[in-house]
C-alpha cells in the first residue's frame, strides 16, 4: 500500500487513454483570469525556457530566474546526442507503445506507467513544436529529418543536430521565451539565484531570490512556482554538470515540505573523458552517440594492459583477437548499445579486474578504426566506384564520414586530452552524468507542498533507476511545453479568487530573514578552508560510498563522514568577500552546504533499499554473473523521503503498478 | 601527449564593480599542469589568493565544454586566447610556454560593461533576440516535422549559423565592437529555413535596430569577429543580413 501522504492522482482509464481523457477534462482558467494569475519558474534550460514561453502565450504573468547571465546559458545546451521520439519515420517498428515500453524497462521497472505512457505520446509534438520554431536538426538529401540509435534501444528513434542537439532545442526555446519577453509576457530576472521557497498556510507562495550582482534579497510573489532547476550530480564533486548547477533550488523545497523521491538513483555515463589530475574541475562527457559507430575494448591479456599503461605499447599494434570486446561478448543482442548503467558497470569490472588503459587503471577504448573503414570507408568506396580499395583510402573516405557525424566530439577530445581520436583509440571512462531521483511529483508534477511544482530533471518521475539515452531533452520539454500547461489549471482554476499577496507578508518577511541570517553566518565563519575543499573531500565520499556500486558498510560509514565533513564545514569554511557585491564563493557556499545535507539523504536512501536496480548497485544484491539483482516483492516502490528535521527523514512508499507491461528480469543478451 | 608542469606570470584586469577603476595585478603561478584548462589554472589562483587573505577573481564560466557561452576571457590581446576555434574553458595549458606571462582582461567593448574582474554584461545581446530572433509560433501550432522538407545543404548551413554560442567574442574582437557577426548568425539561421520566411524582413530589420540602439558599432568587414569565434561562424551571414537588410529597408511599406 501506497503512503496515505501521497496521493499519486494518476487518472482513470486504459493506459491508451488516461492523458488524452485528462486533458480533455482538467479544469481550465478562462483568458480573463490568466492575466492576473502570476507563475515563478525557477531555471530557465529546456523544462524551465518551454513552461514560462507556453505559459505566458496562455496569458498568464510569467517571471523566469536563472543564475546565469543569460537564459541560454542553462545546462541543457551541454546535451550533445539527440532526443527521442515515437515517429517512426524509420518505418522500423517504432510505436508510443515502444519507446513506453523500452522507457520502462531501461529505467529497470521503477518509474510510473502512466507518466512514461504520456512522455512517449507527447514524444512526437515536440519534434514538430522545435522544428516549427526553427531548430535545425539533421537531416536527409531528400530534405527529411535524420535519426540514429540509442542506448536500450532496437529502433532508431533519435533526432540530432551533430552532437550538439541540446543547445539548438535549447536555443529553440530560449529564443520563444525572449519573444516573450520582449511582448512584455514573462520578466526576466537572470544572474538571480533563488534562496529559497515561501509557504503561506502550507501552500507555497512565492520565493526569496538573491541579485547575484547587487547582492540584494528579492521577494516575490507567485500564485505558482515551477522549479526546473535540474539535477543535483554535482554533489559528487567531479560530474558531467555545468559548474553552477546544484540542487540548491530543490533542497529548500525540500527542507519546506516538499519530500524528495528516490534520491540514491545517479545515472553514471559510461563514455566521459577520464580523470587526469587532481586539478580537474569537472568532466566532459562523450556523447552516447559514439557508440553507434565506436566499438568499446580493453585488452584480452593483462600483461598487454599493462605495458599500454606504461606507454611500451600502443593500442593499435594489438590485433583484433587480441582485443577483449566485451559488452559484445557479455550482451550480443544489444552489445556496444547497452544501456548506461550496464555500460558503466562493465566498464568497471574490466577495469576492477586490471585490464584498463590509462595510466591511472581506470579507462577503457572507444574504437572507431573498424566502422571507419569497413562501414563507412566501403560504403564512399562503392559510391565512388572504387573497387579492390586499399586500407589506407578505406580509411581515408571513411574519415570523412566520421568527421561529419562527430566532428565537433572529436575536436573536444583532441582539445581537452591532446590526442587525435582519428589516429587513436579514444579513452574513456564512466562519470556522473545525470539523477533520475528529485522532488517527488504527482500525475500534475506538483509536489507535496501545493502550488510548489518541480519539472524537468528537477523531478523523478519518468526515468525509473535508469534513464535511456536522448530522454532527458524529450522529459523537459514535455514538461514545459505539453504537460503543465494543462495541468496547471488543476491547480489554478481554484486560485482566480486568490489577489497577490503582499511580500511584507510576514512569511515573506521570516524567509528573507533567514536567508540573509545564514549568509552573514557563511561570511562571519572566516575559517581555514575553501568552499572547494569541502565540495572535493564529499565528492570523494560520496564517489567512493554511493558511486557505481555501493555496499551497506560504505554506505553507513559515508554517513558518518558527511555529518562530521558537515560539522567541520560550518566550523572551517572561509567565504571571502562580502554579502552586498558579486561573491562567486559565496555563491558556492550556499550550494556545497546544500549538497552537504543531501549527500547524507542519498546514502540513506542507497542504504535502505536492498536491493540493485537500474543505477542502484548494491554490492550484496546481484546475480552469479553480476547483473543487478532487483527485488521486487519487497522494493517495487518510489521512496518519497519527508525530513522532519536535519539528520531524521521519514520514509513514504509509493507503490509502483504495472497493469501493461509483464515485468521481468531485464536482459540485454 | 605528456604532461609537464610550467611556470606562469598572470596579469589580471581587476576591479571591484561597474563605477570603480580597475587595474592589471600581476600573480606567479608555479607548477601549472599543462593538462589544466585555462579556467583549472584560474581555480588554482583563486585557491592560493583565498589562502592569503586576498579576493578571488570573479570570472564567468559554467558548463565547461564550450557550449553555453558563459565564459570570456580576453588572453594575450585575443578573446579566447590564442586558439583556433576554442572557448577559454577548452583552452589548456599546454597551449603555454614555461616563464611566459599572460595577460587576462574582460570583453572591452562600451555594450558589455564590466560588473567586476573578469564579468562583463552582455544583456545586450538577450535583448536583441527579444527584439526578432525567433519564429512567432506558439506552443501547439505546430505541424508533423516531415511535411516541409529542407534541403540539406540549407539545413546544414542554417545549423552551420544556429552554433553561435552568444559569447560575444566578436564583439570583443571588433575594433568597433560590432555586433554583427552574432546578429547575423540568428538572422541567417532563421533566414535559410522555410519557417523563418514569413517574418524574414521585420526580423532583420527589428534586430538592427536593436543592435544599433544597444550601443555596438558599425561594421567595417575587417573580420576579426569570424577569426576569432570560437565556433568560426562565417562571415558569409554578414553578408546575408547585409543583402536582407537592404532589401527590407527598400520593400518597407
Amino acid at each position: 500500500m501506497s503512503s496515505s501522504k501521497i496521493t499519486s492522482k494518476i487518472p482513470e482509464g486504459n493506459l491508451e487513454q488516461k492523458w488524452s481523457k485528462y486533458r480533455s477534462t482538467v479544469p481550465l482558467v478562462n483568458p480573463a483570469n490568466k492575466r492576473s494569475i502570476e507563475i515563478i519558474v525557477v531555471g530557465s534550460g529546456l523544462a524551465g525556457a518551454s513552461a514560462a514561453s507556453t505559459l505566458a502565450e496562455l496569458g498568464y504573468k510569467v517571471k523566469v530566474f536563472c543564475f546565469q547571465d543569460s537564459a541560454r546559458r542553462a545546462h541543457s545546451i551541454a546535451a550533445q546526442g539527440g532526443i527521442n521520439a515515437a515517429k517512426n519515420y524509420q518505418n522500423d517498428g517504432d510505436s508510443v507503445y515502444r519507446l513506453f515500453y523500452d522507457t520502462i524497462k531501461g529505467g529497470d521497472y521503477r518509474a510510473r506507467e502512466a507518466n512514461v505512457y504520456r512522455l512517449a505520446e507527447v514524444s512526437t509534438n515536440i519534434i514538430d513544436q522545435s522544428v516549427a520554431s526553427g531548430v535545425p536538426f539533421a537531416r536527409e538529401y531528400g530534405g527529411l529529418l535524420s535519426n540514429r540509435s540509442f542506448g536500450g534501444t532496437q529502433v532508431q528513434r533519435t533526432f540530432y543536430a551533430a552532437g550538439q542537439t541540446g543547445q539548438q532545442l535549447l536555443l529553440g526555446a530560449y529564443s520563444g521565451l525572449q519573444r516573450q519577453v520582449g511582448m512584455g509576457a514573462v520578466q526576466m530576472f537572470a544572474r538571480h539565484e533563488m534562496l529559497d521557497v515561501v509557504n503561506i498556510d502550507g501552500v507555497c507562495r512565492g520565493i526569496i531570490a538573491r541579485d547575484l550582482v547587487s547582492g540584494k534579497l528579492e521577494r516575490h510573489f507567485g500564485h505558482a512556482v515551477l522549479l526546473c532547476t535540474g539535477g543535483y550530480g554535482n554533489v559528487f564533486f567531479l560530474s558531467t554538470n555545468a559548474m553552477g548547477s546544484n540542487v540548491t533550488a530543490a533542497w529548500k523545497a525540500h527542507k519546506k515540505g516538499a519530500m524528495f523521491a528516490n534520491p540514491c538513483f545517479t545515472q553514471i555515463h559510461p563514455t566521459c573523458i577520464p580523470v587526469s589530475g587532481d586539478h580537474q574541475s569537472k568532466l566532459t562527457l562523450m556523447s552516447e552517440s559514439l557508440r553507434n559507430d565506436g566499438r568499446i575494448w580493453v585488452p584480452k591479456r593483462k600483461e598487454d594492459a599493462e605495458a599500454i599503461r606504461a606507454g611500451k605499447l600502443n593500442p593499435n599494434q594489438l590485433k583484433e583477437e587480441e582485443r577483449d570486446y566485451y559488452l559484445e561478448r557479455r550482451y550480443p543482442a544489444f552489445g556496444n548499445l547497452v544501456p548506461r548503467d550496464v555500460a558503466s558497470r562493465a566498464a568497471k569490472e574490466r577495469c576492477d579486474a586490471g585490464f584498463g588503459v590509462n595510466k591511472t587503471g581506470e579507462a577503457v577504448y572507444l574504437d572507431f578504426a573498424f566502422n571507419m573503414k569497413y562501414k563507412y570507408g566501403k560504403i564512399e568506396a562503392t559510391k565512388k566506384g572504387i573497387s579492390n580499395p586499399t586500407e589506407e583510402q578505406l580509411k581515408s573516405l571513411g574519415h570523412e564520414v566520421i568527421k561529419e557525424k562527430y566532428g565537433n566530439l572529436f575536436d573536444m577530445y583532441q582539445q581537452i586530452t591532446g590526442v587525435n581520436p582519428y589516429e587513436n583509440p579514444m579513452m574513456i571512462y564512466p562519470a556522473v552524468h545525470y539523477t533520475m531521483g528529485g522532488l517527488w511529483v504527482d500525475y500534475n508534477l506538483m509536489t507535496t507542498v501545493p502550488g510548489l511544482y518541480a519539472l524537468g530533471e528537477a523531478n523523478f518521475s519518468d526515468h525509473g533507476a535508469n534513464r535511456l539515452g536522448a530522454s532527458a531533452l524529450m522529459q523537459g520539454l514535455a514538461d514545459g511545453y505539453f504537460v503543465i500547461p494543462y495541468t496547471i489549471g488543476a491547480y489554478l482554476n481554484n486560485e482566480i479568487r486568490t489577489k497577490a499577496i503582499s511580500t511584507d507578508h510576514e512569511a515573506f518577511v521570516a524567509a528573507e530573514k533567514a536567508v540573509q541570517d545564514r549568509i552573514d553566518r557563511f561570511l562571519s565563519i572566516k575559517g581555514s578552508k575553501s568552499v572547494d575543499y569541502f565540495h572535493k573531500k564529499l565528492g570523494k565520499i560520496m564517489w567512493d560510498n554511493c558511486g557505481m556500486a555501493r555496499n551497506e558498510t560504505g554506505l553507513k560509514e559515508a554517513i558518518e563522514a558527511i555529518k562530521a565533513l558537515r560539522n567541520e564545514f560550518w566550523n572551517d569554511v572561509r567565504v571571502p568577500g562580502a554579502a552586498n557585491e558579486l561573491n562567486p564563493e559565496l555563491e558556492k557556499a550556499g550550494r556545497v552546504a546544500d549538497f552537504l545535507e543531501l549527500g547524507e539523504l542519498m546514502c540513506l536512501d542507497a542504504l535502505k533499499r536492498n536491493e540493485s536496480c537500474g543505477g542502484h548497485f548494491r554490492e550484496e544484491y546481484q546475480t552469479e554473473e553480476g547483473e543487478a539483482l532487483r527485488d521486487d516483492e519487497n522494493f517495487k516502490y518510489v521512496a518519497a523521503w519527508e525530513m522532519l528535521e536535519l539528520g531524521n527523514w521519514e520514509l513514504n512508499k509509493e507503490d509502483l503498478i504495472y497493469d501493461n507491461i509483464k515485468i521481468a528480469q531485464r536482459s540485454y543478451k | 601527449m605528456s604532461e609537464q608542469n610550467i611556470n606562469v606570470t598572470l596579469k589580471v584586469w581587476r576591479q571591484r564593480n561597474s563605477q570603480s577603476k580597475g587595474g592589471f595585478e600581476t600573480y606567479p603561478l608555479n607548477d601549472v599542469s599543462t593538462d589544466m584548462s585555462f579556467l583549472e589554472m584560474f581555480d588554482v589562483l583563486n585557491e592560493k589568493l583565498i589562502q592569503e587573505g586576498k579576493d578571488p577573481v570573479a570570472f564567468d564560466h559554467d558548463c565547461r565544454e564550450g557550449i553555453c557561452g558563459m565564459c570570456s576571457m580576453f588572453i594575450n590581446g585575443r578573446p579566447h586566447g590564442p586558439k583556433q576555434a576554442v572557448t577559454t574553458c577548452q583552452l589548456h595549458m599546454r597551449s603555454f610556454k614555461n616563464g611566459e606571462t599572460i595577460v587576462v582582461e574582460p570583453w572591452r567593448a562600451k555594450p558589455f560593461p564590466v560588473i567586476k574582474d573578469l564579468v562583463v554584461d552582455r544583456s545586450a545581446f538577450d535583448r536583441i533576440i527579444s527584439a526578432g530572433g525567433f519564429i512567432s509560433v506558439n506552443t501547439g501550432n505546430a505541424q508533423d516535422a516531415n511535411a516541409i522538407p529542407i534541403a540539406k545543404d540549407n539545413a546544414d548551413e542554417s545549423f552551420a549559423a544556429a552554433a553561435c554560442i552568444g559569447c560575444g567574442a566578436c564583439v570583443a574582437a571588433c575594433k568597433n565592437a560590432s555586433a554583427m557577426l552574432f546578429v547575423s548568425a540568428k538572422v541567417s539561421q532563421l533566414a535559410l529555413l522555410p519557417q523563418g520566411q514569413p517574418e524574414r524582413k521585420q526580423r532583420v530589420m527589428d534586430m538592427v535596430a536593436q543592435m544599433d540602439n544597444e550601443g555596438f558599432g558599425a561594421c567595417t568587414n575587417t573580420g576579426a569577429c569570424s577569426a576569432e569565434c570560437p565556433k568560426e561562424i562565417s562571415l558569409t551571414n554578414i553578408a546575408r543580413m547585409n543583402r536582407d537588410f537592404l532589401a527590407a529597408e527598400m520593400t518597407a511599406k
